[in-house]
This record gives C-alpha cells, sequence and structure tokens, in this order.
C-alpha cells in the first residue's frame, strides 16, 4: 500500500497558495496524496487540490479557522492524525504553517523537521534534505520514534504539476471548544504594494546594505523597469527601514527563483542565500571582491554599484530602442 | 508586569559557521559567541513594555558557558535578571526538547508575557516558540511587528503574506517578534556596570525536571544524518569594473538573451 502522504492545505487572497499544489504534486509523487482543508474557502478549491493529486480531501469550511488563530487548527489536525496515522503531514514554511505545525508537534509530542527542501520515504522513515545554514550545507535529517512525520517545506521545493485524482471529500467536525478561541483574528489588512509583485516574477533586482539609503532604491526601481521586473531586498536594507519587509527575499522572508536575479549591494548573507540561490542566473554588483555572492554569481562585478547601476540603465535603453 | 524573553546566544554575524561531520552539531567551541540580535529586539521589547508599565525582564536562554557574554549584554541592556540552562544533557536538543527545557524553566517564574524572537539567527527551525506556548498552555501570538498591552490583553500587528492582521488575546501569552520591529538600545556604561551585580541563575535538566527521554541528544526526535555540501554552482565570470561594468552587465543580459 502506498505510503499516506498529507498536506495542510492553504487559502490565500481566496485562492489555494503555491506551496499548498508545489507539496501535493510531491506527495501524489512519492505515495498517496491526501489534504486537510479548513476554513472558508473559494468555490472550486477541492477541484484544484484534486487536480494536483489529493485524492481525499478532509473538509471544514467552519470560519472558526479564520476567525481565532493556530489552536482550532491545531487540535482538529491532531485529532485527524491520532484517527488516521498518516505516515508523513506537510506544511507550508508559511506564517499559518508554521503556527499550526509548531502546536501540533507540542501536542503530539513529536519533532518536526524545519526548512526542508526535498524528502524521500526510506525503510519505512523519513529522509529529509535540508539546505542548512541558509546555501553552506545541505543535510539530510529523520525522525525517529515517532508515527505521523511532520514536516516544514520551503516554498519553491517542488515544481507544482497537474496530476488529477479521482477525490472523495470527507466533511469533519469544526473544533468549537471554547477553549480554543484564544487568539482572535480581529482585521487583516492588505497593505498596497506598487509595482510588480515579487511572486512568481521572472526578473528581480534586489537591493541590500550597499544602497545606502531608502532615496537610492529609486535607481533599483528604474533598473527593473526597463528591464520589466520586480524589486526585492536583503534583511538589512528592510531592518533599516529602508523598504517594507513585504520586499524581503531571504529566509525570513520570500523565497524567490526568477530567471534573473540581480543582487546590488548585498553581500550574501546566508539568510539572504536560501531565498534566492536556486535563481537561474545570478548577477551581482558589489564593492567588495570578497562577498560571499560572487560564489553563487554567473556574472559579478566587483565595483561602485552608483557608477554601474545608471551605465546599465542607459546601456539596456540604448539597445532596447535600437 | 513580568516579562520573560527567552533568546538565544549564538555565534558571532562575523563568523562563518561550520557543522562538525562528527556531532553533526554547529561548532559553537572557540568562536566569538553574541546575543543573537533576534534576540536582542526581543529583550528591547521587554525593555520597553515595563517601562511603560513596570515589571520585570528575565532572559531565559539555554546555552554553554559561551552564551554568558550574550545573558550579560542583555542585563547591560536593562534586562532585570537572567536563567541559563547550563547542562551537558541538554546539548543536541532538537526543537521540541528545547522548548521542554525552557517551558519547564519560565513555569518557575511568574509571568504575564513571554517574548520571543519567530526564529534564531543560526538555526532558523521557528517552531520553538509555538511549542512552547502550548507547553505553558498560554495563546501563542505570532509574528509581530507591532506590540500593545493593555491591562489585561496583548493586541499585536501581525506580519501577513500581503500586509498586517491585528491580533489579539488575554494575558498571559506568548508572543513572537519579527526582525525589524525595533532597534535594540546598546548597552551603555551604567548599564554593563550594574549587569555584573545581576543575578544569572543556572539550571541544569534534574533542576527541570527533565530526563534523557525529553531532552538532549538521546531525547531528540529529529535525528541529522548527514552534513554535506551542496552541489557547487559552476563558477561565474566576475570582473572589476574599470568604466565598463554597467556595459558588461548588459553584455552578458544579451548573451543569454534577456535583452
Amino acid at each position: 500500500m502506498a505510503d499516506v502522504i498529507w498536506v495542510y492545505a492553504e487559502i490565500l487572497d481566496d485562492k489555494v497558495t503555491p506551496t499548498t499544489l508545489e507539496m501535493l504534486t510531491k506527495a501524489a509523487e512519492v505515495g498517496k496524496a491526501e489534504a486537510v482543508l479548513l476554513g472558508p474557502a473559494p468555490d472550486g478549491a477541492a477541484e484544484i487540490l484534486a487536480q494536483y493529486g489529493a485524492s481525499k480531501i478532509y473538509r471544514c469550511a467552519d470560519p472558526v479557522y479564520n476567525d481565532f488563530l493556530t489552536l482550532p487548527a491545531a487540535e482538529t489536525v491532531a485529532g485527524l492524525i491520532q484517527q488516521h496515522k498518516p505516515q508523513i503531514m506537510l506544511f507550508a514554511s508559511s506564517y499559518a504553517g508554521r503556527d499550526v505545525v509548531s502546536n501540533l508537534s507540542a501536542r503530539l509530542d513529536c519533532g518536526v523537521i524545519s526548512d526542508v527542501g526535498d524528502f524521500q520515504i526510506k525503510d519505512g522513515g523519513i529522509e529529509a534534505t535540508i539546505p542548512a545554514l541558509g546555501a553552506s550545507y545541505q543535510n539530510t535529517s529523520t525522525l525517529v520514534e515517532q508515527g505521523t512525520k511532520l514536516l516544514l517545506v520551503r516554498p519553491k521545493s517542488f515544481e507544482p504539476n497537474v496530476n488529477e485524482q479521482p477525490v472523495a471529500i470527507e466533511e469533519i467536525a469544526a473544533a468549537t471548544d471554547e477553549s480554543l478561541r484564544k487568539v482572535h483574528m480581529k482585521e487583516r489588512v492588505a497593505v498596497k504594494r506598487e509595482g510588480p509583485q515579487l511572486e512568481g516574477a521572472k526578473m528581480i533586482v534586489s537591493g541590500g546594505r550597499g544602497l545606502k539609503g531608502e532615496e537610492n532604491f529609486t535607481m533599483l526601481k528604474d533598473l527593473a523597469d526597463v528591464l520589466g521586473g520586480a524589486v526585492g531586498a536583503s534583511r538589512a536594507a528592510v531592518d533599516a527601514g529602508w523598504v517594507p519587509y513585504a520586499m524581503q527575499i531571504g529566509q525570513t522572508g520570500k523565497t524567490v527563483k526568477p530567471d534573473i536575479y540581480l543582487a546590488i549591494g548585498i553581500s550574501g548573507a546566508v539568510q539572504h542565500l536560501s531565498g534566492m540561490k536556486t535563481s537561474k542566473y545570478i548577477i551581482t554588483i558589489n564593492k567588495d571582491a570578497e562577498a560571499p555572492i560572487f560564489q553563487y554569481s554567473d556574472f559579478g562585478v566587483v565595483g561602485d554599484l552608483f557608477k554601474i547601476v545608471p551605465q546599465l540603465i542607459d546601456e539596456i535603453k540604448k539597445r532596447k530602442g535600437a | 508586569m513580568n516579562i520573560v524573553v527567552c533568546g538565544k546566544v549564538i555565534p558571532a554575524s562575523t563568523v562563518i559557521i561550520e557543522i562538525d561531520p562528527e556531532t553533526k552539531r554547529m561548532v559553537r567551541k572557540g568562536v566569538p559567541h553574541e546575543l543573537d540580535p533576534a534576540a536582542a529586539s526581543a529583550v528591547e521589547e521587554g525593555l520597553r513594555l515595563v517601562e511603560k508599565h513596570g515589571g520585570t525582564v528575565t532572559l531565559v536562554t539555554m546555552g554553554t558557558n559561551d552564551a554568558t557574554i550574550g545573558i550579560r549584554n542583555a542585563l547591560a541592556m536593562g534586562a532585570t535578571s537572567a536563567v541559563h540552562l547550563f547542562d551537558d544533557a541538554l546539548a543536541g536538543s532538537d526543537t521540541l526538547g528545547t522548548a521542554k527545557a525552557l517551558a519547564a524553566a519560565i513555569k518557575k517564574l511568574e509571568f504575564d508575557l513571554v517574548i520571543c524572537a519567530t526564529e534564531a539567527s543560526d538555526s532558523y527551525s521557528g517552531t520553538v516558540p509555538g511549542q512552547i506556548a502550548h507547553l505553558l498552555g498560554v495563546p501563542p501570538v505570532s509574528f509581530a511587528k507591532e506590540i500593545s498591552v493593555d491591562g489585561k490583553q496583548i493586541t499585536i500587528k501581525r506580519q501577513s503574506e500581503n500586509g498586517y492582521d491585528v491580533v489579539q488575546a488575554d494575558l498571559p501569552a506568548l508572543v513572537s517578534v519579527t526582525s525589524g520591529i525595533n532597534e535594540p538600545r546598546y548597552p551603555q556604561l551604567k548599564g554593563i556596570m550594574s549587569a555584573k551585580k545581576k543575578e544569572i541563575k543556572i539550571l541544569k535538566a534534574a533542576d527541570l525536571g527533565l530526563g534523557a527521554d525529553q531532552v538532549g541528544e538521546s531525547g531528540a526526535r529529529e535525528k541529522v544524518l548527514t552534513v554535506g555540501r551542496p552541489p557547487k554552482r559552476e563558477a561565474g565570470k566576475i570582473v572589476t569594473d574599470e568604466g565598463e561594468g554597467g556595459k558588461q552587465i548588459a553584455d552578458f543580459l544579451a548573451e543569454i538573451k534577456v535583452i
């Protein structure tokens, strides 16, 4: 019998998240994929999960899962795990995924592997591949002496592929206990972002500490505009308050995988590398020839970004005009 | 209000962290350590809350004797006292073991709020705060980029994928704070002097009532099997700008047919 692998499905902006579909694809590849979908979801969400490989969906549409964070979801999933004992359960390294899995781990007294980039089932156990310390190590880990193996999976670890399965939907009861209604979601505020979004961008121009200030991000915006790309930033630039967190690329920000990644004034701390190192082409401008980012670059220029970037913008304009 | 801050002392940011292939743990011996910047932000947030509402800030940390320097730093910033979980029996704990040890230590204290960083800057597993909250039986309020405490409640702006959420819970609670929630203060001379007189309480696994089946390498559910290096990227071309750097990048973009 195939190993049963569960995926904790997430909805964001009224859509099934890409990482949910990535995890389902992988789960269906190595075993029998099933999903748990809690809280309100758009019409057709179950069909989408089935398209990407879910053969069973445990479903409860009760709004308690949106109105109260973490605890109702963890209670429901813990109950389902104890009842059905799947071999593995996958969660996205998202805000909700991390919250639910950490609570579950303590609740079920079992371990959890974070930051999983890939996994395989070996001799009935799990072998997870983890890009540890950002990019500099690639380790494998396992979970011993426990039932369901809980894994937190990095976004963009797997290619999502359609692999439609006949699907059974099992409606489950909501977690209604008053003791679970402790973390109130009062309001969701969307912060409007300008320009193209990082998610799904083919071309990203990213700036770091070397930009020296908020005003210089305008220059990166100009470069991104002539290339038709989006602007990102390292944690240093975000922590300095130059750009909003939504632009942060790295382990604590977004994981991106564009065709072209231009790292400008970014030294390449492991924190940053882990969010962008799988980009197809990495192009770097940095004044420090010893900056670790150069080791990951397909093309790099050691020099003053304030001279090189304007010249690059002019040159692209010239060639595009030609 | 009484605040407990959980944070880690880690190899300094100047150190390139290595993993020992034998023990499969990070090499911590003989490298300079510092209070994790993420933990410093958690301490700072605690100090700001007690400056407003009164009370104490207690740092709880687990680590070897290298942790002392970071603990002193937190005390010099203004933390009231510290608890150091220092025992070979705790070494090699996985995240759940770490959470069990920290939660057991916190249970010995009186607290209204526990503040953690969302993740430490060395291992980034990011599951310990949620585990501690469950073990303490308090609501987990996570990914805060702004905190306000009012009477018996905490309200936060919680980082979300597309903005923020306003989230509220009753105290006592555990809150995890994102990096960048504040700019941690630098210890001043007066703080550094008074830190020397502040109490650092040392606790062992046995003091916490935790056995080898719960903490340390023997209690860890997560086992590292292999430590390796990722496949190397093919070496790229690195040039030094001699006035043509921008043009050379444009040439490369043309070569890969982007422009």
